[in-house]
C-alpha cells in the first residue's frame, strides 16, 4: 500500500454478544475507490463487523475511522454519550444497504430517498426531490418513483434502498448480503448497480455470498472465519491460490 | 331520607364554613332536581311542585323574603350549603345527631315513619324481626336502612330509585320494601299488586338544613315555620298532598283529620296510573328534546375530549415504556397497571369528591374529561406499545443508518407505521369510551345517562326512557363503528398491493 491515508481503517476491533466473542481483534484498511468483498462462513462475524463500521453496533474495544469520523473504545471503558455522538457523525458519511432492504413501507420510493436529506440535513424539499428523482433514475427506477415498496420486486426494492443510501451522499457504502434475499434472476440487476458505482469511484464494502461477483468486481477480498480475518488477498489470487488452508476449504464448496 | 353518602358528610367536615350572611331580601333554597314526588319535583309541564316546595314558599312568605330555587345534585346539597351557594336545603333530610353536627336544622316541618310494603298475597307482618332471612329493599343512607341493618338476619338491598325497589317486590325479587311513608304512599299505595303492612316503624323528622353558624337564619325560619303551622297553612298543604297523618296532627297539636281533600295526591296517582299509547308517550317525550340535544352534545364533547387526552397521554406512556430508560419505563408500567386495575367509577369519584380534601376542586366537566382521559390512556398505551413492537427492528436500523437520531427515526419512521396498525383498535376503544362516558353522570354532569335519570324520574317510564337513551348512544356511536370498519378495510395488508400514492392514508409529523 502507498502513502495515501486510507478512507476506512479498522484497528483491533473486538465485539461480543452476551459474553460470546464474535469479533476477536479485526483490522484492515481500504483506500478511496476500492470495492472490497468480505466472505466467510455463516457466523464468522462479517455482518457484525459491517454493522460496527456503521455504528449500528457498539464496540467492546478498537478503533474505527471512516472518511474523517472516528469511533473508538478502550478495553473496559464505559460507553458514554460521546460514543453515540461519534457514531452518529460516522453514519452521516457511511451509507448502508441491508439484506432485507428495510425500505420505509409507508412512503413512496421518492419519499424514501427524500426523508433523510430533509430531516437530517435540512435540505429544501424541492432539492431533495430533484436529487431523489435523479438517483432513482440512475438505479433504473425512474418509472416507479411514486410507487410504494410493497408493490415492487425484491430487486427493485434493493436498488431503491441503494438510491436511498446514496441520497445522503456517503463517502463509503456498506452492503450486508445485499442479494441474499433475492430470487436468483433478480441478483444481477442489483450487482449491476454496484458495479456502476464502482466505476464512478465509490468506495464500497460488500459482505456477500456471491463468489462470482466477489471475483469479478472486487479490488480485493477479505476472508473471515471465527471472528478473525484469515486472509486479505487480490481477488484472483484468493480464488486460484489461497494462502490459508481454511480459505481453501471454504472456497472449495463454491468452485 | 336518602343517600347522603358518608364521603360527603366527611368532605363537609373539612370545608371551611362561611360566616353568616347578611340578611337579604331573597331566600335561596336548594333541593335535588332528580328528587321524586312528593317532596320537590318537576310535575306536568316541567313545573316545580311538591309539598316541600309549598312549605318553603310559605315559610319565605312569612319571613317576607323572595324564595329563589337553586337546583343541585343530591350529593352536592350539603357541600353546596357549606360553600355558601344558597341559604338552606329542604329535601326530606332526616334530623339525626350525626347530621346535626355538620349543619343546623330548623324545627321539624314534617314527622313520619317507615312503612313496610309487600306483595298483595303476603300475610301480615307485625315486627321487623319477622323479616329474618328475607330480602328487603330500601334506599342507601336512610333511617330505614339503619333500622334494617340493625335487625339481625335481614338481607338488606339498597336502591337508587324507589320505583325500582317497588318493581322488584312485584317481580318477586324482594320480599318487601321499607321506606319513608310519603314515598310508600306515592309509589306503592295505589299499586294493585302491593299493599301496606305492619305498624308504623320508628319515627323520623324532616328539618330544613342551614349552614352551621347561621343561627340568625335558623331562628328566623323557626319563627316563620311556627306561624305556618299555627295558622293552619301547613295542615292545608299536607292535606292536599295526602300527607296529613295522625302522627303529624299529634306532633303539631292539631286535629288528626285532614283539612282539605287530597287533590294533589289524586292528581299524581291519576297522572302515573294512566298508560298512554306508545305514540302519545313518544309525543310526550318531545318536551325532552332540548334536554336530549344538550345531553347528547355533552356526551360527545366529553367523549371526544377524553379520547384526545387518552390518545396523547397513552401515546407518551407507550413511547416511555418501549424506548424509555429504566426508571421511566418502570413509571409508565406502574401507571398502566394501577389505572387498568381499578374501576373507572372509583377513579372518577376520587377525582371529583376525593381531591377537594387536598384542596383541588375540579369542575364536573373537567373531572369527567380528565377521568376518562386518564383511564383510557392506560388502554391506549398498550395499543400503541403493541403497534410500536410490531414494527420490524430493521426500520429503526435503516433510519439510524441514514443518519437519523433515534427520536427522528421514531417520529418519522416507526410511529407513523404503528399508527396504521393501531387505528382499528383505537377506533374501537373510542366507541367503548363513548359508552363509558355514561359514568360522568356520577359527577353531576347531565350527559345522556344523566338525562335518562331525569326523564325516567319525571315520566316513571324506565323502560321507554332506557330504550330512548340507548338509541341515542347507538346513533352517536354508529358513525364511529363505520369509521372503524372503513379504516380496517383500508389498512389491511391486502390493500397494500393495490394502491399508489394518493389512494392511501398518509400519516406523519413535521416536514414529512
Amino acid at each position: 500500500m502507498d502513502a495515501t491515508t486510507p478512507l476506512v481503517s479498522i484497528e483491533d476491533l473486538h465485539k461480543s454478544f452476551d459474553g460470546t466473542p464474535i469479533l476477536k481483534g479485526v483490522g484492515f484498511a481500504i483506500e478511496e475507490g476500492d470495492l472490497v468483498s468480505v466472505i466467510g462462513p455463516s457466523g464468522c462475524g462479517k455482518s457484525t463487523m459491517l454493522r460496527c463500521i456503521n455504528g449500528l453496533e457498539t464496540l467492546d474495544s478498537g478503533v474505527i475511522k471512516a472518511a474523517g469520523a472516528t469511533i473508538a473504545r478502550k478495553p473496559g471503558a464505559k460507553l458514554d454519550a460521546r460514543f453515540e455522538h461519534n457514531a452518529h457523525a460516522l453514519r452521516q458519511r457511511v451509507g448502508m444497504v441491508f439484506q432485507q432492504f428495510n425500505l420505509f413501507p409507508h412512503r413512496t420510493l421518492l419519499e424514501n430517498t427524500m426523508m433523510a436529506p430533509v430531516i437530517v440535513r435540512g435540505i429544501p424539499k424541492e432539492d431533495a426531490e430533484m436529487n431523489g428523482r435523479a438517483l432513482l433514475e440512475k438505479v433504473g427506477l425512474g418509472a416507479h418513483i411514486d410507487r410504494y415498496p410493497a408493490n415492487l420486486s425484491g430487486g427493485q426494492q434493493q436498488r431503491a434502498a441503494i438510491a436511498r443510501a446514496l441520497a445522503m451522499q456517503p463517502r463509503v457504502m456498506l452492503y450486508d448480503e445485499p442479494t441474499s434475499a433475492l430470487d436468483p434472476e433478480l441478483v444481477d440487476e442489483v450487482l449491476h448497480v454496484m458495479k456502476a458505482l464502482d466505476a464512478e469511484g465509490m468506495t464500497q464494502i460488500v459482505v456477500t455470498h456471491e463468489m462470482r461477483f466477489a471475483r469479478d468486481a472486487s479490488d480485493y477480498i477479505i476472508y473471515m472465519e471465527g471472528g478473525h480475518i484469515v486472509e486479505i488477498s487480490d481477488e484472483d489470487e484468493i480464488f486460484e491460490n489461497p494462502k490459508d488452508e481454511r480459505t481453501r476449504r471454504f472456497l472449495r464448496r463454491f468452485i | 331520607m336518602r343517600k347522603i353518602t358518608l364521603l360527603l358528610w366527611l368532605a363537609l367536615a373539612v370545608i371551611p364554613q362561611p360566616s353568616a350572611k347578611a340578611e337579604t331580601k331573597t331566600l335561596r333554597w336548594a333541593a335535588a332536581t332528580d328528587s321524586n314526588a312528593p317532596y320537590a319535583f318537576y310535575g306536568p309541564g316541567n313545573k316545580l311542585t311538591g309539598f316541600e316546595y309549598e312549605v318553603i314558599q310559605a315559610i319565605a312568605r312569612e319571613m317576607g323574603r323572595d324564595p329563589v330555587f337553586v337546583p343541585n345534585d343530591w350529593d352536592g346539597l350539603i357541600p353546596g350549603l357549606g360553600r355558601g351557594l344558597y341559604d338552606c336545603v329542604i329535601c326530606g333530610i332526616e334530623i339525626t345527631p350525626d347530621k346535626a353536627q355538620e349543619v343546623l336544622f330548623t324545627n321539624p316541618y314534617y314527622v313520619t315513619y317507615e312503612q313496610l310494603v309487600v306483595k298483595k298475597s303476603t300475610g301480615l307482618v307485625t315486627s321487623l324481626e319477622e323479616l329474618q332471612g328475607k330480602p328487603i329493599g330500601t334506599l342507601s343512607q336512610t333511617a330505614s336502612f339503619n333500622m334494617l341493618s340493625k335487625t339481625p338476619g335481614v338481607i338488606v338491598k339498597t336502591y337508587d330509585e324507589e320505583v325500582n325497589a317497588y318493581a322488584d317486590v312485584v317481580h318477586g325479587r324482594l320480599f318487601g320494601v321499607l321506606l319513608d311513608y310519603p314515598i310508600a304512599k306515592y309509589y306503592a299505595f295505589a299499586n294493585p299488586n302491593l299493599k301496606f303492612t305492619g305498624p308504623p316503624f320508628g319515627q323520623i323528622t324532616y328539618g330544613v338544613a342551614i349552614a352551621k353558624g347561621n343561627a340568625a337564619l335558623a331562628a328566623g325560619m323557626n319563627e316563620a315555620l311556627a306561624r305556618v303551622i299555627s295558622s293552619g297553612q301547613m295542615r292545608d298543604i299536607l292535606s292536599r298532598w295526602g300527607l296529613w297523618t295522625a302522627m303529624v296532627g299529634d306532633t303539631f297539636n292539631q286535629p288528626e283529620e285532614p283539612s282539605l281533600p287530597d287533590t294533589e295526591y289524586r292528581a299524581f296517582v291519576a297522572a302515573t296510573a294512566e298508560q298512554p299509547s306508545l305514540l302519545n308517550r313518544l309525543i310526550g317525550y318531545s318536551r325532552f328534546w332540548p334536554l336530549l340535544l344538550e345531553a347528547s352534545l355533552l356526551t360527545i364533547e366529553v367523549s371526544l375530549l377524553g379520547m384526545i387526552g387518552a390518545v396523547l397521554l397513552g401515546f407518551t406512556l407507550a413511547v416511555m415504556r418501549v424506548y424509555g430508560p429504566f426508571p421511566v419505563k418502570w413509571l409508565a408500567t406502574l401507571y398502566i397497571e394501577l389505572v387498568r386495575g381499578t374501576p373507572l367509577l372509583i377513579q372518577l369519584l376520587i377525582l371529583f369528591y376525593g381531591l377537594p380534601n387536598i384542596g383541588i376542586k375540579l369542575e364536573p366537566f373537567v373531572a369527567g374529561v380528565l377521568g376518562l382521559a386518564l383511564n383510557y390512556a392506560a388502554y391506549e398505551a398498550e395499543n400503541y406499545r403493541a403497534g410500536l413492537l410490531a414494527i420490524p427492528k430493521g426500520q429503526m436500523e435503516a433510519a439510524r443508518a441514514l443518519g437519523m437520531t433515534q427520536r427522528q427515526g421514531l417520529f418519522h419512521v416507526v410511529i407513523p407505521q404503528s399508527f396504521r396498525l393501531v387505528l382499528p383498535p383505537v377506533t374501537n376503544d373510542f366507541i367503548s369510551l363513548l359508552k363509558d362516558s355514561s359514568l360522568v353522570s356520577m359527577v353531576t354532569l347531565v350527559d345522556l345517562t344523566g338525562a335518562y335519570k331525569q326523564i325516567a324520574t319525571q315520566t316513571f317510564d324506565y323502560f321507554g326512557a332506557g330504550l330512548l337513551i340507548a338509541t341515542f348512544y347507538l346513533l352517536i356511536g354508529l358513525p364511529f363503528v363505520r369509521l372503524a370498519r372503513y379504516t380496517e378495510q383500508r389498512l389491511n395488508p391486502g390493500a397494500h398491493a393495490a394502491g399508489t400514492k394518493g389512494a392511501r392514508f398518509q400519516f406523519g409529523f413535521g416536514k414529512f
